[in-house]
């Protein structure tokens, strides 16, 4: 039945007839919504232009005045084999970023040129962006025919152009289909009688002739650690499967930690149970061990683990402003790594318009340049080939607060000096406080008691604590009147997330803090390196007489966010102290 | 050792409790044993569940926006396959107090039966000044301004949040199928989409100059059809106005009462509305009279900071 669309990017140099390719095909499919093509053509006489299906896709109003695609946008189409996004992507030089944001999301791509200007600056460009992306289902469409009357001599000089120009970046189109798309030639029927020397596929065959990719299930597994929940009892590793396949029972070694353990459960929500998931997907996992492990961390079966290095050899392409040069730092986005990473060298400047290597002593990657650079991270990272793992083979560079680049990693290099840089340059880690401390920052949120009372078996609670050897806090909020409490809550909220990131126990005496005023509170505060924790120190202050749903309303109330209830019979500080502690300390032990 | 909020994970949707399915009985689904073939889902679901993880993981002070409306209650049930169950924001909801009554019991009963935390923003300024559309002078693009656009920026600017979540998909309309997953805004809400981040390899932006915040659109790859495909795949409780009622009509889009009107339809389950939609030429939001109002109107409404 149903089936997802392939996606087609259409790119090439500005003014070729993208947008107007797209129109077209959209008519000549039956694909556009009741009144569109009248809506167009009002716009256009409002505008006193002739007809212009651009304005289809160019659904900006700064597009439709200059004429241009500023950014790459997505629509929806028909053919009689199946469904299509096209991605429209801009030509102008100044949105590149645009262009690659369109075609990173790409399965194919169309490269379009038009007849009566030849192949340009951009033409060149975009095909070989084309090539860093990975994007290996290539048709040329030669455009504007009309312009050149349906000559022949002219489309085969653009062919062989422009093959032996893909074939430098290892692109072998699949096809070269000369078009007309104002006039409407081999669009979706076969060309009139325009041109009877053309006897291939129309854009439409082409595109039905496409591939859909498929995931990349047999590889060796790949699954990023995306982050780590504890929202109840378990500690679910949470990801989306990159590559393989992952049962329940398989032993998942994590890079570049080297640590391992056996697959415990796979976790779903509302979804039927199965013992095995497999690329694609975005699961939960379940380890029999609690092990170190966080996000970024990548988990592969311990025969084909991910390599751990800083230092990688890669091509990649430049957004920035801000030229790049040895001796740079940026921050690598691997998957879901992050970390500083230094332009070790530049090894080579590529012009991606012509591909000519740029003056040895440049050595500056300039925006909408191509390079070979080598990297240095100061940590290890968990690193793939790109050719052997598109998914996690491939990084984004950010220069300051800006994705500025994109590359991917032709080869792997031997790690230099990694524990004096990692020791140096990396922030404090929350594992790094834990082995210190021995606990991990937890935040600890006492109910049941009125503040007042409440007060005194705090200071014991911490002394205890304090006494074990903790790092402990606590923190005794300013009485709140009822105008503020909003703010005190955000306050108290705030100072206890920085006591527990800092490693802290942190003790909060806040009664008051009980229902919605406590989720909100835990929702500003808990963090996911830190622990929290409501302990309930005894239902006795309370009135205990209501039966049935009423008490169990009010249980829902007072408990429902409790993880530790500490019910006793006795109104014995010490005692409730030592009870609390009992509980409490495997529970702050435990990373 | 109690779970430490009252929403309780569950493990079929069938176990959804009796009042939450009441709202949309079993007989508007396709049958179990007559599912059609979906797994085209599959993939739209897992990039959705990435994007809210990472969303969730970047941002600690984030909200959903909630309309009711079909979208975003399908990001509500993705929210939750995502975390297990568990709804670990607060949802936001613009009620410009001229939403349909069914809209409102809607929310708020599946608000009481799954325990979340609602937080609602309504412009009672406007309201109370009468000069909304239709009684006012407003216009409908300026009416939405005031109680959809300025509300949403109060409640953002009310709890300090740093990101939303908002469930626009990119076949809506043409600005919206420009948008990026991860969409800054500046700390006016304007929305630069001359100058907008590349977003590549599901790499998107997280790093910002402080005082920007963030519009986070998880449905972004999603069609219409998607969207019916999978609340009858799920069985996903929507608002009962979407079904055709005994004099056939039915709300393809929800809006507010003035300016959403109801199409001819005898659509009255989930499988009829997707054999509706594909025989369909007629737009989503051609039902939404704001955006009819002139060429570039929503356009206009948009990059000043309307979802």
């Amino acid at each position: 039945m149903s089936q997802n669309p392939l996606n087609i990017v259409i790119v090439g140099h500005v003014d070729h007839g993208k947008s107007t390719l797209v129109g077209r095909l959209f008519y000549e499919t039956g694909s556009l919504p009741e009144g569109k093509y009248e809506a167009i053509q009002a716009t256009c006489q409002r505008r006193g232009v002739p007809f212009e299906w651009a304005f289809l896709m160019d659904a900006f109003q700064a597009e439709r005045d200059q004429n241009i695609t500023i950014d790459t946008a997505q629509i929806w189409f028909n053919t009689a084999k199946r469904p299509y996004v096209i991605i429209d992507a801009p030509g102008h030089k100044e949105f590149i970023k645009n262009m690659v944001t369109g075609a990173a999301n790409a399965n194919a791509a169309l490269l379009l040129i038009a007849a009566n200007e030849g192949v340009q600056e951009q033409s060149r460009r975009h095909g070989y962006l084309l090539s860093l992306l990975g994007i290996r289902q290539v048709a040329v469409v030669v455009n504007k025919m009309d312009m050149v009357d349906y000559d022949q001599a002219t489309f085969e000089a653009i062919e062989a152009e422009y093959r032996q120009f893909l074939k430098n970046i290892n692109i072998e189109p699949q096809v070269f289909i000369p078009i007309s798309a104002r006039e409407g030639d081999a669009i979706a029927s076969k060309p009139t009688e325009n041109m009877p020397w053309y006897q291939g596929p129309t854009i439409v065959e082409a595109l039905d002739e496409f591939n859909q990719p498929s995931q990349p299930i047999d590889q060796p597994l790949r699954f990023p650690i995306q982050d780590i929940y504890r929202f109840d009892d378990r500690r679910i590793l949470a990801g989306r499967i990159e590559s393989g396949t992952l049962n329940v029972g398989d032993v998942l070694h994590f890079t570049p930690v080297n640590k391992s353990s056996v697959v415990k459960s796979i976790e779903r929500w509302s979804a039927p149970n199965q013992d095995s998931a497999v690329a694609g997907e975005s699961i939960g996992v379940t380890l029999e061990d609690q092990i170190f492990v966080e996000r970024g961390h990548v988990g592969a079966h311990a025969s084909t683990p991910s390599t751990p290095s800083n230092r990688l050899r890669a091509n990649l392409f430049w957004l920035g402003n801000e030229p790049i040069k040895a001796g740079n730092n940026y921050k690598i986005k691997l998957g879901a790594q992050e970390m500083p990473v230094t332009i070790e060298e530049v090894v080579r400047v590529i012009d991606a318009s012509t591909l000519d290597n740029h003056e040895e002593s440049q050595k500056l990657v300039q925006k909408n340049d191509a390079a070979e650079l080598v990297l240095r991270t100061p940590k290890p990272l968990a690193l793939d080939l790109h050719q052997d793992f598109p998914i996690t083979g491939r990084f984004v560079l950010v220069d300051g607060y800006d994705v500025a680049g994109g590359g991917i990693i032709t080869e792997i290099l031997d790690g230099t000096n990694i524990k004096e840089e990692a020791e140096s340059q990396q922030p404090v880690s929350p594992i790094e406080r834990y082995k210190r401390n021995r606990h991990r920052g937890v935040i600890l949120v006492s109910q049941g008691l009125l503040p007042e009372r409440s007060h005194p078996l705090m200071v014991q609670l911490e002394r205890a604590l304090f006494n074990r050897g903790m790092q402990t806090y606590l923190l005794q909020p300013a009485h709140s009147d009822l105008q503020d409490a909003e703010q005190d809550m955000r306050a108290l909220a705030l100072s206890a997330r920085s006591l527990a990131a800092a490693g802290v126990v942190c003790l909060v005496n806040a009664p008051w803090l009980i229902g919605p005023k406590l989720r909100q509170f835990r929702q500003i505060a808990d963090d996911a390196h830190t622990g929290f924790v409501v302990v309930h120190t005894g239902r006795f202050d309370f009135a205990l007489a209501e039966e049935g749903e009423r008490a169990e309303q009010r249980d829902d109330f007072y408990f429902g966010d409790a993880d530790l209830i500490v019910l006793q019979q006795t109104t014995d500080i010490h005692e409730r102290v030592t009870a609390i502690v009992e509980q409490l300390v495997p529970h702050l032990q435990r990373y | 050792m109690i779970p430490k909020t009252n929403q309780t994970p569950l493990q079929h949707t069938d176990e959804l409790t009796d009042a939450v399915r009441a709202l949309t009985p079993l007989s508007r689904y396709s049958p179990r044993d007559q599912m059609p073939d979906y797994s085209h889902l599959d993939a739209l679901e897992a990039q959705s569940i990435f994007i809210l993880r990472e969303a969730f993981h970047k941002f600690k002070n984030m909200a959903m926006l909630w309309s009711i409306g079909k979208d975003s209650s399908v990001m509500l049930w993705l929210v939750r396959k995502a975390f297990f169950g568990h709804v670990p924001f607060p949802l936001v909801h613009v009620d410009t107090k001229y939403k349909i009554d069914q809209m409102i019991q809607f929310r708020d009963e599946i608000v009481k039966q799954w325990g979340m935390d609602l937080r609602v923003g309504t412009n009672q300024a406007a309201l109370d000044a009468n000069t909304t559309f239709p009684q006012g002078t407003a216009t409908r693009v300026e009416c939405c301004s005031m109680l959809k656009k300025d509300a949403l920026q109060d409640v953002i600017s009310k709890y300090n949040f740093e990101a939303v979540l908002a469930g626009i998909r990119r076949d809506e309309e043409g600005t919206r199928a420009k948008e990026r997953y991860f969409s800054p805004r500046t700390k006016d809400f304007e929305w630069n989409f001359r100058d907008q981040p590349p977003e590549l390899w599901d790499q998107f932006k997280t790093d910002f100059e402080p005082g920007t915040h963030l519009r986070i659109h998880p449905l972004l790859h999603w069609t219409e059809a998607n969207i019916w495909e999978y609340i009858d795949r799920e069985r996903i409780p929507v608002v009962p106005l979407y079904f055709a009622d005994e004099k056939n009509r039915r709300y393809r889009s929800l809006g507010c009462a003035p300016c959403t009107v109801p199409m001819f339809s005898k659509a009255d389950t989930v499988p009829a509305i997707i054999e509706e939609l594909a025989a369909t030429k007629v737009a989503e939001r051609s039902s939404r009279a704001q955006d009819q109002e002139s060429e570039d109107a929503f356009e206009k409404l948009r990059a000043s900071g309307y979802m």
